[in-house]
């Protein structure tokens, strides 16, 4: 299995001199099983250079899933070439919107609207199939598995787990770790404490023992506590959750838009400094746009 | 006794989809979020206050999209599931509905329901916490008694003529509501309530409860129970015109609870602060 990021960035691409390094786009990664079948997470703006990479290996048949429906983590869709090139087939996967009452065919409705973009959906020239997801499913992807397992985040989130010949990565998307918004003493409390840690307990399982595990790792420790609510992690919850499911190496990703490339750098030097590597620890390195990692 | 045809059971369920939340309820949620640093413990307070909007949520969550391994009958648990900002939004979307009226051609005191279910609710969780700490969640049993008399409601937005015509022959003959709507309707709020609860896909014992609130609760129903005890000391506080109600053997004990409804009453102490904090909640309703 090889995995590529197209795009690292949280919130809002951020092109320029202080992000050459590790990039500017949003969420978009490629994942390629051994079969070599395209699964692609996420398609932030990131994903309209992967499109145009994969212009020389037509028609493709991807399967695309989405973690979430917010704008950093969608809008490069539009834009993804292999959607006006006939003969493409393109799966797009995500979850239900209560909200709305909608499923995942929204995602292109909204975007492809007069308004917001010249091509309607019905005038795109992939085959295009939409397929909401329940959380805990697996979807086949030929001799592929991906599983959807619901996170924390303002709208509904789906981390994935992909596995295929006995490899597996596992994608958070956006995710802040449950906390508890009661005070000690307050009845619901307690209750609310073991609902958590039940929530944790099966986030943990959805992750367990994976080869790769990309996390959303937006603030460092001093930042997360004006964050609190966002709906993002912390390099330290990721070693946290990397640790406790026991995965081999975790790839920290959706770095802030206002971090330059030194002090991405910076932070997570620090953050590796309180968190020596110890035996039976995972491999921890930073996401960059166009980072290949094979295993 | 009669059911509901699968076709008023379709109707009804299609028009509770539409029915809008209480005042204070759709008031409060707009002024909460129109405040960027309203925490999550402030939206939950509005919405469990509410049944409308309580249904709503835990029908979301309960629902196929969403197929948990069980169901959910607790506003926290939903808030660990889908977030608070999933639910937050739920709830503006029911306000922008409108508000459920004052005033119904049923003659249905809205005000006087939305209290009794909230002292019902308190109740009901002070007497699992007291009683049954650690057997059951002391917020389900809260959520099955906010929404125990919730078919009154459907009855008077949906079939007010009829549902009027059951109020007036309970008023006058002086039988539980239960028996004229039976009469008059076919079935009960009890019932109505359940079938909903189960179109809903509500766990088993919240259905149970909301069904069978009016029956004696059968044994190793902890939840039933609660709510049974918790509905009569609530109804003979809060509705203090109708006749005083009890069971039918007033010698009969609650199984977990060991005592007579009007001793586990007076062991209570003073009922005043579920009132108060009810009251609280439906000053400024109806602006």
């Amino acid at each position: 299995m090889k995995i590529r990021f197209w795009g690292v960035r949280g919130s809002i691409a951020v092109p320029g001199p202080n992000t050459i390094r590790y990039g500017g786009n949003t969420t978009c990664i490629e994942v390629r099983t051994d079969d070599d079948d395209l699964i692609i997470l996420d398609g932030g703006t990131g994903i309209f250079q992967l499109g145009n990479h994969l212009l020389k290996r037509m028609p493709i048949d991807a399967h695309v899933f989405m973690t979430h429906t917010h704008w950093d983590h969608i809008q490069g869709l539009p834009m993804f070439t292999p959607i006006f090139i006939p003969g493409n087939k393109l799966n797009i996967y995500g979850a239900f919107d209560p909200v709305s009452g909608t499923g995942i065919e929204k995602v292109m409705d909204i975007q492809l609207q007069y308004s917001f973009f010249p091509v309607r959906e019905a005038e795109l020239k992939a085959d295009i199939e939409y397929k909401t997801m329940r959380p805990g499913q697996t979807v086949a992807v030929n001799n592929a598995e991906v599983t959807g397992t619901l996170l924390n985040h303002p709208v509904i989130n789906f981390g994935y787990r992909v596995e295929h010949n006995g490899k597996s990565m596992f994608f958070t998307g956006d995710h802040e770790p449950p906390y508890n918004f009661y005070e000690p003493g307050d009845p619901h409390y307690e209750e609310f404490e073991s609902i958590i840690k039940d929530k944790e307990r099966e986030i943990i399982a959805a992750m367990r023992g994976v080869d790769v595990l990309v996390a959303d790792s937006s603030y460092t420790l001093t930042e997360y506590p004006s964050k609190k609510g966002y709906g993002h992690g912390t390099f330290d919850t990721s070693i946290r959750m990397a640790r406790e499911a026991g995965v081999k190496t975790l790839i920290c990703t959706h770095h802030e838009p206002t971090r330059s490339d030194d002090e991405l750098e910076a932070v997570f030097a620090e953050v590796l400094s309180r968190h020596p590597h110890q035996q039976g620890d995972p491999e921890i390195i930073l996401s960059r746009e166009g980072l290949e990692y094979e295993f | 006794m009669q059911s509901l045809s699968p076709e008023l059971s379709t109707k009804l369920e299609e028009a509770v989809e539409r029915m809008p939340a209480f005042p204070k309820s759709v008031q409060m949620i707009l002024e909460v979020s129109r405040n960027l640093s309203c925490t999550p413990k402030d939206i939950i307070e509005i919405i469990e206050k509410d049944p409308v909007m309580t249904i709503k949520v835990l029908k979301v969550i309960n629902s196929a999209y969403f197929s948990l391994p069980y169901k959910i009958n607790s506003l926290d648990r939903a808030v660990v599931y889908i977030g608070i900002n999933t639910i937050k939004n739920l709830a503006l979307s029911l306000a922008t509905i409108g508000i459920l009226p004052a005033r119904n051609n049923a003659g249905f005191d809205m005000d006087e329901y939305l209290q009794h279910s909230l002292v019902a609710a308190g109740i009901a969780r002070q007497l699992a916490t007291r009683y049954a700490a650690g057997d059951i969640d002391p917020m389900d049993c809260y959520i099955a008694a906010l929404l125990h008399d919730f078919g009154k409601v459907v009855f008077a937005q949906f079939m007010p003529e009829e549902f009027s015509k059951a109020l007036k022959l309970s008023e006058k003959t002086g039988r539980p509501l239960h028996e004229t709507e039976e009469e008059i309707i076919g079935v009960n709020h009890a019932m109505v309530g359940a079938m909903l609860a189960k179109r809903w896909n509500f766990s088993n014992e919240l259905i149970d409860c909301v069904g069978n609130h009016h029956s004696m609760p059968v044994a190793e129903n902890l939840m039933a129970e609660c709510l049974h005890v918790a509905d009569i000391i609530a109804k003979n506080i809060t509705a203090p015109k109708t006749p005083k109600r009890t069971v039918s053997d007033p010698n009969w004990k609650a199984k977990r609870l060991g005592f007579t409804i009007d001793r586990v009453s007076a062991l209570l102490g003073d009922l005043t602060p579920f009132v108060n904090e009810a009251k609280i909640f439906l000053q400024a309703s109806y602006l």
